[in-house]
């Protein structure tokens, strides 16, 4: 760890100015996965930039779009009144993640930027072309139970480890950004990246960006809902393969489905052809099932997550199940 | 206002929930320095070459010890390499091996100078595989126990009924919350103090006089509060000694407090297993034959063994057992003892394997255990001190409902999770050592009563009080125990279940001894030999009475076999799509003597089965065999049972005196709560959904591909 400076932005403007002109400078909001990797010495910022300040953690239901501050922290988010009632995919979601602790501090921005929980990113001694480029990828061959089935490269089979990023991607969310010359919107599903040859890349914010706010079109998706986590203790612990579903049903019959999946790529992985496939259909397992099978294309293992290949469409049967069963 | 204070609570439960309780690493002492840790990012070879130069220079920092300075231990000079001379030579056993100790005026500063330290290696071949290692007949076996064998060996080839399995379980290792490490402060003429994390202040103070051949005498050993132990802290570790070399060196006291994936390789482990079991029995469900074989892991620098195959010797009525136990030799850092140690391994194989046999002869497992219940112990050919193992299996079989249970497996659900039932046995030497206790009366009315013993958490003090407490009649708040001193009288390390019956036993006959000394004393003063001991002393005009007493090992050994036994019984409940396994319900059932402390006993046994959802559930250390590393050396990945993974446990004690054991009555515990635990969970898992795993941890993953 080297010695670095902190500033406190609560214009921002400021904030932008302070991290754009600086190739060492970075946004600090929870801390809760920055600190870690400065502790373990996988990043090395010498200026932080805390942006708790700034003014961006409401909540707010307007013209039909929920706006979510990026500091809005994920046990405020989850507790929302609004979120839990017009929006239950998301709160379970956030409730499915890390531990009370985490969630009171982490934010929405901070969630959405987390880095991968892949061992070998965190091993300053191991190879990881993701933390260093061109020195190889540690799970490739070797420890990979937790690693991707879906987009991935041949440089990189990490997961993004986050949950709530799997109720939003479901929920066609957008993401609204600042930079120095304005705001830029991005529809969620564009906002985290595949490996491909530059795994140092998680998503498309540019140096310099901010992330201000989401906003999520509301919907009549908030009675047939699930979001299952599968992992390998029943709290604190990353998904094995986690599901968001949800149902729009009309007299047995799916008007609407929103299918994603996390625990299984490099980003949040919408699942759209089994949600056309869904879409018109009766809700009935063998339509499940089927679908299950349709969103298993192009899965891949790397050896210890083959079992993945059977635990994905179990879980998205299961999650499909259980949203169809609430009344 | 003691309202929640009843005679049951921990004597030193206020002071731990206040935070009043001083644990080692909140010592502060004037001077105090810091200590940090390099450590080897290779697996094997030579340090060709340490550069510490910018470590030095950076603010704040007082030295750098390494091989290159080597501090002065005379004890190293002595012939034998075991255990690991800290900074004594240029070779690497393992990686994450300490190697360097930056000292500096603050954590933060030193931690920052250590990441300036720069080695360089000569890299030498490596093994850290353990299963490859077993099936690889060239690489390096060690006996671990010498063979046994009662009657015919690999009888049970030629039963009518036969069972043959291999049962593998992972490195996990003790974590507890607190993290390892001490303070040494060595003062003028060889005087030291050291502030401990241990589980015995007199081997600590004795490690430390052996390496620096300094009078035992000149060190005192502090540890009154450890946070968890679970058997890591039954050694004064390499990095330990490097702390006081450090500060005998820099004529100041020096903390060293070691980092979270330092705790997987600096403070041992229970090692992984690799266990094969032959089982055969008649038609009808006699045992006929055991054939239990493992294998452990050990290191190459330092040798570890344990009782993994230690219960099956005796724990059923068999004319033909024969065990053996391997270690394997691996570039890992050595193992130690971790709570239930070996016996929690074979437990897993054995009872998985019992079964397995009771499936194949389409029996109640239950009723097959009952079958083969020897009424004597086979091995010793003697008696058991006490036993009450059918008892526990009423008790406990009534509470957790074993007759909804159906022997037919996978068939009972419940929407998407199917359901099922599982039991095993655990068991543990119930022995006792030698140990000392001084008491002292005083005619204030209290009693104070000292032993340099431990408490890593069971309650030791308690225990001790409420022993105490019935015998002299007096309140327990009126009663102290002190320990956690190595300049009290001498007591053993706390481990393997046996401070109560060993310290207890001292206390038992300081008390008996007291006891006397006031009855003659009422006589000399003639007054009743009932009076009260606060005025027979100040009849006697004394302002106290004291009394020490050594109580020696017990030699009932020789005429009984002597163990405590545990029964687990299990629900759990497994998702048939996910795999998921939750344990749904847990009666523990203790059968040890007389129980003490009703409440920690309770919280004992709570633990244990806790500790168990770990080993049967969740709990493994993994390596990467290509580095040799472990890549979940951290709490995020390093699985424990978190608080929804534990349903509420019953627990039930039989509670009836074993006076041959000790004159509480009473036998240890720490161990049997855990030892068992995984068996009955696998045993569940398999009645619940016909999956028999065999390799724990049972994850999801292992569930959804058997
Ligand atoms: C032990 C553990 C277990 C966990 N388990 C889970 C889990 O099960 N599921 C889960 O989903 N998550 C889990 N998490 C991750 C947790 O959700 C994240 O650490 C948290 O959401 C990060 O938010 P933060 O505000 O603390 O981010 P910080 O650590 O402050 O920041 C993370 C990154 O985001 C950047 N950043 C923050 N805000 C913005 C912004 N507005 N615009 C641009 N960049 C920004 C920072 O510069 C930094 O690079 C776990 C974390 C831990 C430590
Ligand atoms: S999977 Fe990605 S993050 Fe993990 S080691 Fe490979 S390159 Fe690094």
């Amino acid at each position: 760890m080297i010695n670095f400076q902190y500033l406190r932005a609560s214009v921002v403007k400021i904030a932008l100015s302070l991290v754009s002109k600086d190739p060492k400078a970075t946004f600090i909001a929870g801390g809760t996965n920055l600190i870690d990797l400065m502790k373990r010495g996988v990043t090395a910022p010498e200026k932080l930039i805390d942006i708790n300040k700034l003014p961006l953690a409401q909540i707010e239901l307007k013209n039909n779009v929920l706006h979510i501050g990026a500091m809005v922290s994920n046990s405020a988010l989850a507790e929302d009144s609004i979120v839990k009632e017009q929006f239950p995919l998301l709160a379970l979601a956030l409730q499915s993640g890390a531990s009370a602790q985490l969630r009171n501090v982490a934010t929405v921005g901070g969630n959405m930027m987390q880095r991968t929980r892949c061992g070998y990113f965190y091993d300053t001694t191991m190879p990881c072309n993701k933390r260093q480029p061109g020195t190889g990828c540690g799970a490739i061959g070797g420890y990979n139970r937790m690693h991707a089935i879906f987009g991935t490269s041949e440089s990189c089979i990490a997961v993004h480890p986050s949950d709530m990023c799997v109720g939003l991607v479901a929920l066609d969310a957008q993401v609204v950004i600042a930079n120095a010359k304005g705001e830029r919107k991005i529809s969620f599903a564009d906002f985290h990246r595949l490996p491909g040859s530059t795994p140092e890349k998680d998503n498309n914010l540019q140096k310099g960006e901010l992330i201000v706010r989401l906003e999520i079109p509301t919907n009549n998706l908030y009675k047939n809902f699930h979001y299952l986590k599968v992992r390998d203790r029943s709290s604190y612990a990353f998904a094995l393969v986690s599901v968001a579903a949800a149902l729009e049903i009309s007299q047995g019959i799916i008007k609407n489905a929103r299918l994603a999946m996390g625990g299984v790529a490099h980003k949040p992985w919408r699942l759209v052809e089994a949600e056309n496939f869904l879409k018109g259909k009766t809700a009935n397992a063998s339509n499940f099932e089927d679908a299950a099978r349709i969103a298993m294309y192009g899965a891949k293992g790397f050896g210890e997550n083959d079992f993945k290949l059977k635990l994905a469409p179990n879980s998205i049967i299961e999650a499909l199940t259980v949203a169809k069963a609430k009344a | 206002m003691n309202f929640f204070v009843d005679e049951n609570d921990r004597v030193d439960g206020i002071d731990k929930v206040t935070g009043k309780a001083k644990y080692f690493a909140e010592y502060q002492l004037p001077g105090l320095t810091y200590g940090v840790l390099v450590t080897s990012s290779i697996t094997k070879g030579k340090i060709t070459g340490i550069d510490t130069k910018a470590a030095k220079n950076a603010p704040g920092v007082l030295d750098v010890l390494s091989h290159l300075n080597k501090p002065v231990a005379p004890g190293y000079e002595q012939a034998g390499g075991s255990p690991m001379k800290i900074f004594y030579t240029d070779e690497i056993f393992f990686n994450g091996q300490p190697i360097a100790l930056v000292v500096a005026d603050s954590f933060e500063r030193a931690t920052y100078a250590a990441s300036l330290v720069k080695v360089s290696y000569e890299k030498s071949a490596f093994n850290t595989d353990f299963v490859k290692s077993i099936n690889n007949p060239s690489a390096k076996k060690l006996q671990g126990q010498p063979p046994y064998v009662r009657g015919t060996a690999d009888a049970y080839k030629t039963a009518e009924v036969k069972i043959e399995q291999i049962y593998t379980m992972p490195i996990e290792t003790h974590n507890p919350m607190e993290l390892h490490g001490i303070i040494a402060d060595w003062r003028t003429n060889d005087q030291v103090t050291v502030y401990a994390k241990t589980q015995g202040v007199k081997a600590a103070q004795a490690t430390i006089a052996n390496v620096f051949k300094i009078p035992q005498e000149n060190i005192q050993v502090k540890s009154e509060f450890v946070g968890g132990g679970f058997g890591m802290a039954l050694k004064t570790w390499p990095v330990e000694i490097a702390t006081v070399m450090a500060s005998k060196h820099l004529k100041r006291p020096v903390k060293l407090v070691i980092t979270r994936d330092q705790m997987f390789t600096m403070v041992g482990n229970r090692p992984s297993a690799y266990q094969k079991v032959g089982l055969g029995a008649t038609k009808d469900g006699k045992i006929t034959g055991i054939t239990h074989t493992a294998f452990g892991q050990t290191s190459v620098y330092e040798n570890f063994t344990e009782g993994v195959v230690n219960m099956t010797k005796f724990m059923y009525d068999s004319d033909n057992v024969n065990t053996n136990y391997y270690v394997v030799p691996l570039d890992l850092s050595v193992p130690i003892w971790m709570r239930g140690p070996g016996e929690a391994t074979g437990a897993f194989a054995l009872e998985s394997a019992i079964d397995e046999m009771a499936h194949a002869l389409d029996m109640d497992p239950l009723e097959f255990r009952m079958k083969n219940d020897p009424e004597q112990d086979p091995q010793k050919k003697l008696p058991f001190s006490s036993k009450n193992i059918k008892e526990a299996y009423k008790l406990g079989s009534a509470k957790v409902g074993w007759s909804n249970r159906k022997n037919k497996p996978g068939s009972i659900t419940e929407g998407a999770w199917q359901i099922g039932y599982g039991v095993s046995i655990g068991v543990f030497n119930a022995s006792r050592g030698r140990a000392t206790v001084k008491g002292i009366l005083k005619a204030d009315g209290t009693l104070v009563l000292q032993s340099a013993t431990s408490d890593i958490g069971p309650g030791t003090g308690t225990g001790m009080v409420l022993i105490a407490s019935k015998l002299m009649n007096i309140p327990v708040e009126k009663i102290s125990f002190e320990l956690g001193d190595s300049s009290l009288p001498p007591a053993p390390s706390q481990g393997g279940s046996t401070t109560l019956s060993t310290v207890g036993t001292a206390v038992n006959d300081v008390c008996v001894s007291l006891k006397s000394t006031i009855a003659e004393l009422a006589a000399n003063a003639n007054m009743s030999t009932t009076a009260n001991f606060v005025e027979v002393l100040k009849k006697n005009n004394l302002p106290m009475i004291e009394v020490t007493k050594q109580s020696q090992a017990n030699q009932q050994g020789k005429e009984y076999s002597m163990y405590s036994f545990s029964i687990h019984f299990v629900q759990v409940k497994v998702h048939k799509l996910t795999g998921v396994v939750k344990v749904s319900k847990i009666v523990s059932v203790g059968d040890s003597g007389k129980i003490i402390s009703p409440k920690t006993a309770r919280s004992q046994m709570v633990g244990g089965a806790v500790g168990g959802i770990g080993m049967a559930l969740t709990e493994e250390a993994l390596l990467d065999n290509r580095y040799g590393k472990y890549v979940n050396n951290n709490f995020a990945d390093y699985h424990v049972p978190v608080h929804a993974d534990v349903p509420e446990i019953d627990v039930i004690f039989i509670d009836k005196p074993d006076y041959i054991v000790n004159p509480m009555g009473a036998k240890g515990m720490g161990e049997i709560a855990l030892i068992g635990f995984a068996g009955a969970v696998a045993n569940a898992v398999f009645n619940a959904t016909g999956k028999r795993i065999r390799s724990l941890p049972i994850t999801p993953d292992k569930v959804l591909e058997a």
